[in-house]
C-alpha cells in the first residue's frame, strides 16, 4: 500500500543532485564538527533549550542567513536566466519555482526573522527588562518558524517546489492547477512559521505593555520599542487571516472542497481578497521596526535626540489603521469598479502622509547634529533616498487608471524591491552593525563595513532602478525569458551584474563576521557606540538577566540621561546590595514541540495521514506535559551575580 | 564601583524566594470555555454538513454562534471584565472592532463586482 504521493518524492535535475550532495555533505561535516569537538552538549543546553531572549534572537538572525543565503541564489538564478533574450539556462517550470520560493523565502523566512531576532535582542534591554513576557513561549516561536522554513526549504529536494507564485493565487495554486506536493509545503510550511510569528507579536506587546522599569511611560519608550509595539498589533490582527487563508486553501487541496475553486460555487477571488488582507499589513510588519532601527541610529550617531518624538509615534498609530485600508489596491484591475478603486487608492495615497512625516524628522534629527559617519549611520543614510524613490513610485501605483499599465510590470517589482531592500534590508543591516557589539561583544571592521557598504549599495541601484525602465518599457513579471529586439537585453544585462555585485558585497559581510571574531575590538564598557537607551547600560553581551538591579528612568533617552543628563543626580544613588534575580528554567520541550508539528505536517503534505496523525498527537502530549509542570522557574544567586558582575569586562 | 550599580534596586518580579506564585484552584473557567468553544464550533460544522436548512438560515445561525464564540474567547480566556488594565483592554478592542468591521464590509464591498459582472 504505497502512499500515493510516494511516485513524487525525489525530484530529478542537475542544480537539485548538486543541492542534494551539498546537503548531505554540509549535514555531515556539521555532526562531525560537533562530535570531533564535543559540542552536542553545549548545543543543547546553551542553544537549543535557551528561553533567553539574546539567544534567541541570535538564533534568529542565524536562521534568517542561511535562508537570505538560499533566497539571494534563487535572486541570481533569476537573474542569470534573464541576462540574455532567448536563454535556456532555467525551463519554464523551474523559473516558476525559482521566483516563487525566492518571494516567499526572502519575505517570510528572512526578512521577518531577521526583525524578530533583532527585536529579541534588543526591546527588552530597552525597556529595562529582564526577559520577555513569556520566554517559553518565546522558545516556542522560534523552533516553530525554524521548522516552518525547514519543511519548506525540504520542497527543493524531496517532492518538489511550489511553482504558483509567492502570492499562490487560486485557482492557479488549486489542485486542479497545481498537483503534486509543491503548493503543500507552501500552505504547510506558512502556516507553521505563521503561528511562531503571532505568538510573538503577542508576546513582545505584552513585554511592553507589562514589563518596563518604573517610570517609563509610553512616551519615554525609546522609537525602536515604539515602532515595534505598533508592529506586534498588526501581527496579531493581520496573522489569523493569513492562517485562515493556508488552511482553506488546504482544505481545497487535501479535503476536496471548494472554497476558492472555480467550479462549485467556489470563489477564487476570495483568495486574492484574504491574501492582501494580510498581505498589506505584512510590509507594514517588515518596515515599521527598520523605521525603528533607522530612528535609533540616526539619534546615536547625530549624538541628538530624536526630533519630533510624539509626531513620529503618531504617524506610526497613523500607520497602523491605514494599513488595513489599502489592500485593494493590490488588485486594482480586478474589476472592482470606479467607486471601490477610488476608495483605496486614496486611502493609499494618504499612507505618504504619515511616512513623508518621518523622514522629515530623521533629516531633522541630523540637521546640527555631530554626525559620525559609521557604517551602521551609512546604512541608514542610504535608507532615506532609497526609500523616498520607492515610496514615490507607490504613490504613483496607487493610481488607479495608471495602474492598468503599470500592473504587473517590471515596475512594480521595481518599487517593491526599493522598499523591501532599500528600506527593510539596509535597515537590518544598519541594526547588525548598530546592535553587533550588543550581542558579541565586539564591533564589526568599519573598512570591510565600508566596502559592503558602498559595493552593497551601488549595486542594489543597478538592479533594480532599470526595473523601472523595463515596466515602462512593458516588460511584465514572471517572464522567463523573452525575444531580442526589444531594446530590454541591455538593461536586463545590467541588472544581473548588479544581482552578482549585490552578492559579491555580502561576502564583505561574511569575512567581516569571521574576521571580527578573531581581531575585531572587544566592547569593554558595554556602551559601544556612546548610546542613547537602555541596552548600552549594561555589558555587551548583557547577562543573563540582563540587569543586576532594575534601572529607574526618569526621561527619555534614559541611558544619556544618566550619562549626561539634567537629571544625572538622580541616577547616581547609592549602591544597593543585589537581590536573587527569578529567571524561567531552560527547557527541550519546545524544540521537541517543534519537531512534532514539523513530522505532521510533513505527513500532511504528503498526505500520509498516519505520521500527521501521530505527529499531532506529539504535539498535544507537548502541550498537555506543559500544563502540569511546575518546576518552572529558578533564582539567581547572590553570589552568583556578584560573580558575574565583577567579572563581566567592566571592573 | 561603576554606573552600573548606581541605580535603584527593584525586584523584577512580585514573588519572593521560596514561594513559587501558584494558583491551586482548578481552572474551572479555562475547561468550560474550552468546551463551550468544541460545541460552537461543531454546531456551526454540522450545520453545514447537513444543509437541511435554507441557505439564509443557516448563514444566520452560523453569524450568531460566532458571536457566541467571541464572547465565549473574551470572557473564558482573556478575562476582559478584570480591572486592571482595562483602558488597554478598551483601546485593543476598539482597534479589533475597527478591523474587523473594515475586513468584513470592505470584502462584501468588493465582492460585488460579480454580481454586475455576472
Ligand atoms: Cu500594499
Amino acid at each position: 500500500m504505497l502512499p500515493h504521493y510516494f511516485n513524487h518524492l525525489f525530484v530529478s535535475g542537475i542544480d537539485i543532485y548538486i543541492a542534494d550532495v551539498l546537503i548531505i555533505l554540509a549535514s555531515i561535516s556539521i555532526v562531525g564538527v560537533l562530535t570531533y569537538f564535543k559540542k552536542w552538549k553545549w548545543l543543547w543546553r546553551e542553544w537549543l533549550t535557551t528561553v533567553d531572549h539574546k539567544k534567541i534572537g541570535i538564533m534568529y538572525i542565524l536562521a534568517a542567513f542561511a535562508m537570505f543565503f538560499r533566497g539571494g541564489m534563487d535572486g541570481l538564478m533569476m537573474r542569470t536566466q534573464l541576462a540574455v533574450p532567448n536563454n535556456h539556462f532555467l525551463g519554464a517550470q523551474h523559473y516558476d519555482e525559482v521566483f516563487t520560493t525566492h518571494g516567499t523565502i526572502m519575505i517570510l523566512f528572512m526578512a521577518m526573522p531577521m526583525l524578530i531576532g533583532l527585536i529579541n535582542v534588543a526591546m527588552p534591554l530597552q525597556i529595562g527588562a529582564r526577559d520577555v513576557a513569556f520566554p517559553y513561549l518565546n522558545a516556542i516561536s522560534l523552533w516553530t518558524f525554524f521548522f516552518g522554513a525547514l519543511l519548506f526549504n525540504l520542497s527543493f529536494v524531496i517532492g518538489g517546489s511550489p511553482d504558483a507564485g509567492w502570492t499562490s493565487y487560486a485557482p492557479l495554486a488549486g489542485p486542479t492547477f497545481s498537483p503534486g506536493p509543491g503548493e503543500n509545503y507552501y500552505l504547510f510550511g506558512l502556516n507553521l512559521a505563521g503561528l511562531g510569528t503571532l505568538a510573538s507579536g503577542i508576546n513582545f506587546l505584552v513585554t511592553i505593555i507589562k514589563m518596563r522599569a518604573p517610570g517609563m511611560t509610553l512616551m519615554r519608550m525609546p522609537m525602536f520599542v515604539w515602532s515595534t509595539l505598533i508592529t506586534s498589533i498588526l501581527i496579531i490582527f493581520a496573522f489569523p487571516v493569513l492562517t485562515v487563508a493556508l488552511s482553506l486553501l488546504s482544505f481545497d487541496r487535501l479535503f476536496g472542497s471548494h472554497i476558492f475553486s472555480m467550479t462549485h460555487g467556489g470563489m477564487p477571488m476570495m483568495w486574492v481578497n484574504l491574501f492582501w488582507i494580510w498581505g498589506h499589513p505584512e510590509v507594514y510588519i517588515v518596515i515599521l521596526p527598520a523605521f525603528g532601527i533607522l530612528s535609533e541610529v540616526i539619534g546615536t550617531f547625530s549624538g541628538k535626540k530624536l526630533f519630533g518624538y510624539s509626531a513620529m509615534v503618531g504617524s506610526l498609530i497613523a500607520i497602523a489603521f491605514l494599513s488595513f485600508l489599502v489592500w485593494v489596491h493590490h488588485f486594482f484591475t480586478m474589476g472592482a469598479g470606479a467607486t471601490v478603486n477610488s476608495f483605496f487608492g486614496v486611502s493609499t495615497m494618504l499612507i505618504a502622509i504619515p511616512t513623508g512625516v518621518k523622514i522629515f524628522n530623521w533629516i531633522f534629527t541630523m540637521y546640527k547634529g555631530k554626525v559620525r559617519f559609521n557604517t551602521a549611520m551609512l546604512w541608514s543614510l542610504a535608507f532615506i533616498p532609497t526609500f523616498v524613490i520607492g515610496g514615490m513610485t507607490g504613490v504613483m501605483l496607487a493610481v488607479a487608471p495608471a495602474d492598468y499599465q503599470y500592473h504587473n510590470s517590471y515596475f512594480l517589482i521595481a518599487h517593491f524591491h526599493y522598499m523591501l531592500v532599500g528600506g527593510t534590508v539596509f535597515g537590518v543591516f544598519s541594526g547588525l552593525y548598530y546592535w553587533w557589539p550588543k550581542m558579541f561583544g565586539m564591533k564589526l571592521n568599519e573598512t570591510l563595513g565600508k566596502w559592503h557598504f558602498w559595493l552593497f549599495m551601488i549595486s542594489f541601484n543597478l538592479t533594480f532602478l532599470p526595473m523601472y525602465l523595463l515596466g515602462l518599457m512593458g516588460m511584465t513579471r514572471r517572464m522567463y525569458t523573452y525575444p531580442p529586439g526589444l531594446g530590454w537585453s541591455h538593461l536586463n544585462m545590467l541588472e544581473t551584474v548588479g544581482a552578482f555585485g549585490q552578492g559579491f558585497a555580502m561576502m564583505f559581510m561574511m569575512v567581516n563576521i569571521i574576521w571580527s571574531i578573531k581581531n575585531g575590538e572587544r566592547d569593554l564598557t558595554g556602551d559601544a557606540w556612546d548610546g542613547r537607551a537602555l541596552e548600552w547600560a549594561t555589558t555587551s553581551p548583557a547577562p543573563e538577566y540582563n540587569f543586576a538591579h532594575i534601572p529607574m528612568i526618569y526621561g527619555r533617552d534614559a541611558f544619556w540621561d544618566r550619562k549626561y543628563g539634567k537629571d544625572k543626580a538622580k541616577y547616581t544613588l547609592k549602591a544597593k546590595p543585589y537581590t536573587p534575580i527569578h529567571m524561567p528554567n531552560n527547557s527541550g520541550r519546545p524544540f521537541l514541540m517543534a519537531v512534532a508539528f514539523f513530522i505532521s505536517f510533513f505527513g500532511f503534505v504528503f498526505e500520509w495521514w498516519l505520521v500527521a496523525g501521530l505527529g499531532l498527537l506529539a504535539v498535544f502530549f507537548f502541550m498537555f506535559s506543559r500544563s502540569f509542570e511546575t518546576n518552572t522557574d529558578h533564582y539567581i544567586s547572590v553570589e552568583e551575580i556578584e560573580h558575574t558582575e565583577s567579572g563581566g569586562g567592566r571592573s | 564601583m561603576t554606573t552600573h550599580s548606581d541605580v535603584n534596586a527593584v525586584n523584577g518580579t512580585s514573588i519572593t524566594p521560596g514561594q513559587p506564585a501558584h494558583h491551586d484552584k482548578f481552572p474551572w473557567k479555562h475547561i468550560i470555555g474550552y468546551v463551550l468553544s468544541l460545541i460552537l464550533t461543531f454546531a456551526a460544522l454540522g450545520l453545514v454538513l447537513s444543509s437541511a436548512l435554507p441557505v439564509t438560515v443557516d448563514i444566520v445561525t452560523i453569524v450568531v454562534l460566532a458571536i457566541m464564540q467571541l464572547l465565549v474567547q473574551l470572557l473564558m480566556f482573556m478575562h476582559v471584565t478584570e480591572n486592571h488594565g482595562s483602558r488597554t483592554h478598551v483601546m485593543t478592542l476598539l482597534f479589533a472592532f475597527f478591523v474587523a468591521i473594515t475586513i468584513v464590509a470592505g470584502s462584501a464591498w468588493i465582492m460585488t463586482f460579480r454580481s454586475s459582472v455576472a
